[in-house]
């Protein structure tokens, strides 16, 4: 049973990982550009949902939508005024780049906000759901639900919608999806718009499990060892690799010394660096810029 | 009023500080196929990506149907009629045979038509359609660049940009193209700008032609007049002539070869 309640958890943390890892995979493949800011998106996404959920009293299902909607803005945003403005320079100004981005948000959102912990109260918090005996928090389950409803959304729109196929194309070869009379510049904003809005998603999620302040962005840095894991440019990639961190840290934490499980997403990367240095998903084909 | 449908006056494009075309000036006629000859590092694909908005020139004018073309976005050309199809093969290699092509009519508003322009362009390429379903990445080099015409026709152009298509095919595959392109002109009555370093297939498939040399046009005629000069034959289709003449008048003879 007890292994069972860990599974749980580790797979609601692992889908954080996971919907994470999705944002720094689904920029990268457009551009190249590794932006170390996601964790931070999801930390904003997080604070607007307290906002406008907890301070301002909206009701929760339209906290959430307006947190997405503006997250969703807001990343368009990044990418058209600061990103757009950076192509063409070298990778490591770009990083540089990111990881300011990084800075600025957690200092932004402690200014606003301050360093008070807050945290989110939801229609389903501190209900346990009661599975033939095992007890576990609503939390985590809905968590696991969310993502689900999130990840099959995103295949749909990717596989299916003519916007969605004109991303990917534009990932792959984008000279040949400008000459196809795809605005790719504006797909690439639109790109961001869907990693920050994927960010926000998380963030609300995870709002009511841990505590939200400027700091909880740091999941970042174990949701980039899951896209690597994951291969770096495969989407359930990084879903997967999210998954595989989030369950190995929760039976690290459980079945092992105490200090395994903050190192286990590092070990596992290292692991798969070792072994299969593209991955476990590295795709075929090298992409045309 | 000319039936011109692109011209080109004086275009200038750099790359950097290196000016790679020179004071171009040419003419596509509406209904017709117009090739541009030249070697290696002519200027060629310069010309072609500068009509299609990659890249901007420095000086002079494009028009196409009364647009003026320069400095706009490559994307905006295409949604005003241009297909270039460039050279290399530029598929989407992730996305399946049919997602290619769909992405061809990406811009169109007419979804009902598109299905019918999917059935026209598998019955010029029999072979796009047994695989329409594999990823295009895993397609021959021939089968690509059939993909990559049948995606421009997905477009339903009013002009069409061919960068040597038949650069690198097996010569089977190269009279395949050939064939497609002249019949595409005869019966879609498709307008094109082709390019070629293969001369003799070029010549035979256009109306008009102009040659190309270190960024300069220094010939132009019917393709039968430029097909009958002993230079053309000696330079770019490989009819060695015995005679007095043609055999040193173009200075930079060992930059065709
Ligand atoms: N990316 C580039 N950077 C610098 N010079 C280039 C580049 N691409 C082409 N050139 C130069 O421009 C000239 C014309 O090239 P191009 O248009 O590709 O010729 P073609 O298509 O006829 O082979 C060549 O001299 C080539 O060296
Ligand atoms: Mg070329």
């Amino acid at each position: 049973m007890e292994f069972l309640q860990v599974l749980i958890t580790g797979l609601g943390q692992g889908c954080l990982y996971g919907l994470i890892a999705l944002g720094f995979v689904l920029i990268y493949k457009a551009t190249e550009i590794v932006n170390f800011a996601q964790g931070d998106l999801l930390m904003l996404g997080a604070f607007f949902a307290v906002t406008y959920i907890g301070i301002l009293d909206l009701p929760y299902w339209l906290g959430f939508l307006l947190t997405i909607i503006s997250m969703a803005v807001f990343g368009y945003l990044l990418d058209m005024l600061v990103i757009r403005s950076m192509i063409g320079e070298s990778q490591l100004s770009i990083i540089i780049l990111t990881i300011s981005i990084g800075f600025i948000l957690r200092a932004v959102a402690g200014g606003i906000w301050g360093s008070d912990i807050l945290s989110l109260e939801t229609p389903y918090s501190g209900e346990m759901a009661n599975i033939e005996g095992l007890v576990i928090g609503q939390e985590y389950l809905v968590v696991i639900a969310g993502t689900i409803v999130l990840s099959v959304i995103l295949f749909l729109f990717f596989k299916f919608s003519s916007l969605g196929i004109a991303m990917q194309a534009s990932s792959q070869n984008q000279l040949a999806a400008y000459y196809m009379g795809v605005p790719v510049k504006r797909v690439f904003s639109l790109i961001w718009a869907i990693s920050a809005l994927v960010a926000a998603v998380a963030g609300t999620l995870m709002a009511p499990i841990s505590l939200v302040d400027p700091q909880m962005g740091f999941i970042g840095i174990k949701a980039f060892a899951a896209a690597v894991i994951g291969g770096f440019g495969s989407l359930p990639g990084a879903l997967i690799g999210g998954l595989i961190i989030g369950i190995s840290e929760q039976l690290a934490g459980t079945y092992l010394p105490t200090g395994f499980q903050e190192i286990t997403a590092y070990l596992i990367m290292f692991l798969v660096l070792t072994l299969r240095p593209k991955g476990l998903f590295a795709q075929i084909q090298q992409k045309k810029v | 009023m000319s039936d011109n449908i692109l011209t080109l006056r004086n275009i200038e494009t750099y790359y950097g500080p290196i000016l790679a075309i020179r004071g171009i000036s040419l003419d596509v006629q509406k209904g017709k196929i117009v090739t541009i000859l030249g070697a290696n590092g002519a200027g060629k694909t310069t010309i072609l990506k500068t009509i299609s908005g990659a890249m901007v020139p420095q000086k002079g004018k494009i028009e196409f149907m009364g647009r003026e073309l320069q400095k706009q976005n490559p994307d905006w050309v295409a949604r005003k009629g241009i297909a270039h199809v460039p050279e290399g093969r530029e598929v989407f290699p992730l996305l399946s045979v049919q997602e290619n092509l769909l992405m061809g009519a990406y811009v169109r508003k007419d979804k009902k038509k598109v299905n019918e322009d999917l059935e026209v362009v598998y019955d010029y390429f029999r072979v796009l359609k047994e695989r329409s379903k594999q990823k295009s990445g895993l397609l021959s080099g021939g089968e690509q660049q059939m993909l990559v015409l049948g995606r421009a026709m997905m477009a339903r152009p009013k002009l069409m940009l061919l960068d040597e298509p038949s650069l690198g095919l097996s010569p089977l595959f190269v009279q395949d193209i050939f064939n497609i392109i002249k019949r595409l002109n005869t019966v879609q009555k498709m307008t094109m700008l082709l390019v070629e370093q293969n001369a003799n297939m070029a010549l035979q498939s256009s109306a008009y032609g102009y040659v190309l040399e270190n960024g300069r046009i220094v010939m132009e005629d019917t393709c039968e007049n430029l097909m009958a000069s002993d230079d053309i034959k000696e330079f770019y289709m490989g009819i060695k002539e015995e005679g007095v003449r043609g055999k040193r008048r173009w200075k930079k003879r060992k930059t065709w070869r």
